[in-house]
Order: C-alpha cells, then sequence, then structure tokens
C-alpha cells in the first residue's frame, strides 16, 4: 500500500469500527478498517442489541445526555442506512423496561433512578415507576409475580446482526478498504503518517481511531492513549420464533422482529468466550418464565456467551493523543446504542482532526487519574 | 407414496387436525403422518413454506407439531398414544401453546 493511500486508519471491525468507519466516508474520508480474523472475540456478533436509556448515566451525568442524544439520532441513522443499502436494521423504539419480582426489586430500582435524576446537570428522560396494573396494561403476558416496574420512553432495540450486515454493505458502497485478518501488531508515527504494522503488510494513514474494543487496552498505550478495560462475559439464551405477543424489550428479555425471544444481561468475570456456565442460563430462562409464563414451554434454540466491552467504570473513553496528534480512542460498552453517535457525531470530529470538548470531554480517560484532571 | 410394512402392531387412534387416522403401536407420530398420506405437518415461519418429517431421527426438526396442545415438538421423537391430538402448525408458534 502506497503511503497516505488512506485518510483514517480504523482497527477494529466491530459495531463501533464500521460505525465511524461509516461515518469518516460519508465526510469524504479516505477509510481502511483493519480487522482480526474469524477466531476474534466478537462482541459484535454477540450482544443484546437494545438501544438503550434507562439507567445509563449514574455516577456520570453527562453519558445520560450523549446516550440520549444517539437514541434520539437511531430513527434517522437507520432511515440513511436503509437508503443506502435496501437493508432494515428493524430499529424500534417503543419504550422499555425493567421488570421487578419483589417489593424489594422495585425499591431498589427505583432507588437508582431517584439518585440518578438527582446528579447535578441530569437530563430528564422522563423514566417511570409503574406499579403492576400499569405495567400489565403495556405487557398484559407478564406473571402473577411481577409487581412492577419501571418503564422509559427512550428505549428501543435493533437486529443488531443486520445491523452489522448494514454497515458492513453500506462502508462497502462507500468506498471503504475492508482488511479482515489483518490484526494490528504495532503502530508507530513517523513522518507525519500512522504506520500500522500487521503480518499482512504495512498500512499507513493520516490518521488513526482505534475501535478495537478491550483490545484498545493493548493498543492505545502505542500512541500515548490509555483505556483501561475490564472486560466480562455475557449470555444469552434464545427461543424458537414464535408470534409477536412482546410490545416493549425488557432490559433482560426482548422479543425480536423475527420472533424469537432473546434472554440475557447474565455478568461473569470469566473472560472465556468459548465456555457456557449452565446455571446462568437456568436462572436466566427461570427468571424469564417468571417474568412471561407462558414462555415455560417454549423450546430454546440457541445458548452462547459473549465478551462485553467494558470501560474500567463501564462508561464510554473517547480521546485524541497529546503524543501522537491525529490518533484517537472511541471505547465504549454500549457499540448499538451509541453508533448513531459514533457515526454521526464522533466520525465527524476524526475527519475534522480534532474531538469538539463540549461534547466528549467529560469521556476523556484522563478521569482515571485524580491528579491530572484538576 | 409410502406403504407399512405387513408386521405392523395394533391399531391405535389419533387426531390430526381433528381428523380421525389410523395409527399403529410403534408408530412415532411422525411415521403415523407420513403412514396417512399427510404430505406437510407445518408451514415454516420465515417463507411459509410447506415441511414434512424428513431425518426422522430427532436431528433436522422438520417435523415439528403441536401435540395434545403442547407447540413446536418433535413428531419423530414420539410415539403414538390412543386419544393423541396432533395438530399441525402454521408459521410462528404461539407462546403458551
Amino acid at each position: 500500500m502506497a503511503a497516505s493511500d488512506f485518510d483514517v486508519a480504523v482497527v477494529g471491525g466491530g459495531l463501533v469500527g464500521v460505525a465511524t468507519a461509516w461515518g469518516l466516508a460519508r465526510e469524504g474520508c479516505r477509510v481502511v478498517v483493519l480487522d482480526e480474523g474469524d477466531r476474534a472475540v466478537r462482541a459484535s456478533r454477540g450482544n443484546f442489541a437494545l438501544v438503550w436509556v434507562q439507567s445509563k448515566g449514574l455516577g456520570l451525568p453527562e453519558y445520560a445526555g450523549w446516550t440520549i442524544r444517539s437514541s434520539n439520532a437511531w430513527g434517522g441513522f437507520a432511515q440513511t442506512l436503509k437508503e443506502e443499502t435496501g437493508l432494515d436494521v428493524a430499529f424500534q423504539r417503543p419504550g422499555g423496561f425493567h421488570l421487578a419480582l419483589s417489593g424489594k426489586e422495585l425499591e431498589a430500582r427505583a432507588n437508582i433512578l431517584k439518585r440518578l435524576h438527582n446528579q447535578p446537570g441530569i437530563v430528564d428522560y422522563k423514566t417511570e415507576i409503574m406499579d403492576r396494573s400499569q405495567v400489565a396494561k403495556m405487557l398484559p403476558d407478564i406473571g402473577p409475580e411481577v409487581v412492577g416496574g419501571s418503564f422509559c420512553p427512550l428505549d428501543g432495540h435493533v437486529n443488531s446482526l443486520r445491523l452489522f450486515r448494514t454497515l458492513h454493505t453500506a462502508i462497502k458502497a462507500r468506498g471503504v478498504t475492508y482488511l479482515p485478518s489483518h490484526r494490528v501488531e504495532t503502530i508507530t508515527k513517523e513522518g507525519g503518517e500512522f504506520r500500522l504494522a500487521t503480518a499482512q503488510g504495512e498500512i499507513r494513514a493520516g490518521k488513526v481511531a482505534l475501535a478495537a474494543g478491550n483490545a484498545n487496552m493493548r493498543l492505545a498505550p502505542m500512541v500515548g492513549l490509555e483505556a483501561p478495560m475490564k472486560p466480562e462475559r455475557g449470555q444469552i439464551v434464545v427461543t424458537e420464533r414464535l408470534r409477536p405477543f412482546l410490545n416493549h424489550p425488557v432490559v433482560t428479555l426482548r422479543q425480536t422482529d423475527e420472533g424469537t425471544v432473546m434472554i440475557g444481561d447474565s455478568k461473569e468475570e470469566s473472560i472465556d468466550p468459548a465456555g457456557l456456565t449452565l446455571g446462568v442460563s437456568a436462572t436466566e430462562a427461570e427468571r424469564a418464565v417468571r417474568l412471561f409464563p407462558l414462555l415455560a414451554n417454549v423450546n430454546v434454540v440457541r445458548t452462547w456467551s459473549a465478551i462485553r466491552v467494558m470501560t474500567q467504570d463501564g462508561f464510554p473513553i473517547y480521546d485524541e493523543s497529546e503524543t501522537h496528534p491525529g490518533a484517537f480512542t472511541i471505547c465504549c460498552h454500549s457499540g448499538v446504542t451509541l453508533a448513531a453517535n459514533h457515526a454521526l457525531t464522533v466520525a465527524p470530529m476524526i475527519a475534522r482532526g480534532a474531538l469538539d470538548t463540549s461534547l466528549v470531554a467529560p469521556f476523556s480517560a484522563r478521569r482515571f487519574h485524580v491528579q491530572a484532571t484538576g | 407414496m409410502f406403504k407399512r410394512l405387513a408386521e405392523t402392531g395394533a391399531a391405535v387412534a389419533i387426531t390430526v387436525d381433528g381428523r380421525q387416522i389410523a395409527a399403529r403401536a410403534g408408530d412415532t407420530v411422525a411415521a403415523a403422518l407420513i403412514a396417512a398420506g399427510i404430505d406437510h405437518c407445518r408451514t415454516t415461519p420465515v417463507s411459509g413454506a410447506p415441511r414434512a418429517p424428513y431425518c426422522l431421527m430427532g436431528v433436522c426438526f422438520e417435523c415439528l407439531v403441536t401435540v395434545d396442545g403442547v407447540g413446536s415438538r418433535q413428531g419423530c421423537l414420539v410415539p403414538v398414544r390412543d386419544g393423541m391430538a396432533v395438530e399441525t402448525q402454521t408459521g410462528k408458534r404461539e407462546a403458551g401453546r
């Protein structure tokens, strides 16, 4: 590859990487996406596909605003993707629920929301606590143990595998170069450009955007940045396709546009993506049946584990390197929810060569160093 | 299309979509459907294409039927029983059935 063939090299071909690459291509950048091979840990192929707002931002109120920005942009984002590719990612925003199976759970939920809303500078995102009868009006199939829940009208979901495919189709149509099996070994900056070494040869680009999920931990220090990550494992149980019965996603359970019910939201410290803890799947399924007893007889067709991309405090990291100008990190757990922001807000910043601090300053990894933030 | 062997078991009465069919002891539901000349037991949830028992050994999941009110059972793994009510399935299963 000749020097300066690319304006930006995006490292990582998952949802964060391809959403960013698409946004960069829309800004007129010549973009290359460097991805690993099929054996890579693939968070974007295993996620739960919520576009989720409620609960986000406790401890960092700006994260709530950032999430709502993406949630609000999602409809237009999905529409644009459809116009460009003909593919429908099945984005819906009917509002979503957290459900409680005991008074104690409901009280804990209400307390979290209260603490969240009491933070200075928080945006009001209209999450309300509902009692059982209010919930039952919207979710008629809830079980007798459901005492209530919280509802946020901004919550939604999407078909995330189709989103992933759609973004790949869209970047290809926009002339982005996608290079699988190009694990980036080292990154250096020489003569005003970045040189990314892979076993397949060196790629040169004017800027580099690190969107490699948990692997940003390894890559960021190469360009004077840091990405403290704390990967964790989640498990998902999927049922056979059912006729529509669930009009709103629940944080642990949703019916997809194709009819399957996904049950998830477990957390384990293990980072072995090939393992599966049967007890965890069983607990998820048992709780799902208590929430919606009509699931009791339904067949499970698939279960899997996936590794969550997670920063150490759970909030996103967006940074530009001081020592290596032109190098950026994009790290976050919510690659689906924030896809619209990465495509429509972060990518244009990278294209311009500077992060807009009015929007993303709170998400700098400098927050992990008390002394450096003053 | 299919013909029973001579040495089949005692008669067992089951219904398919309310219609009485003559099965034999030792038949699976899938075998009984085939023997009765029923050419498909469900339509798929995605395209609505008709499907019939295929592998007859529990692998392909083509022979899904509702048995005594429980949906998506593998017909080839369920032996017939006198009075059993089998229903063919249309598209996606209804949760709770």
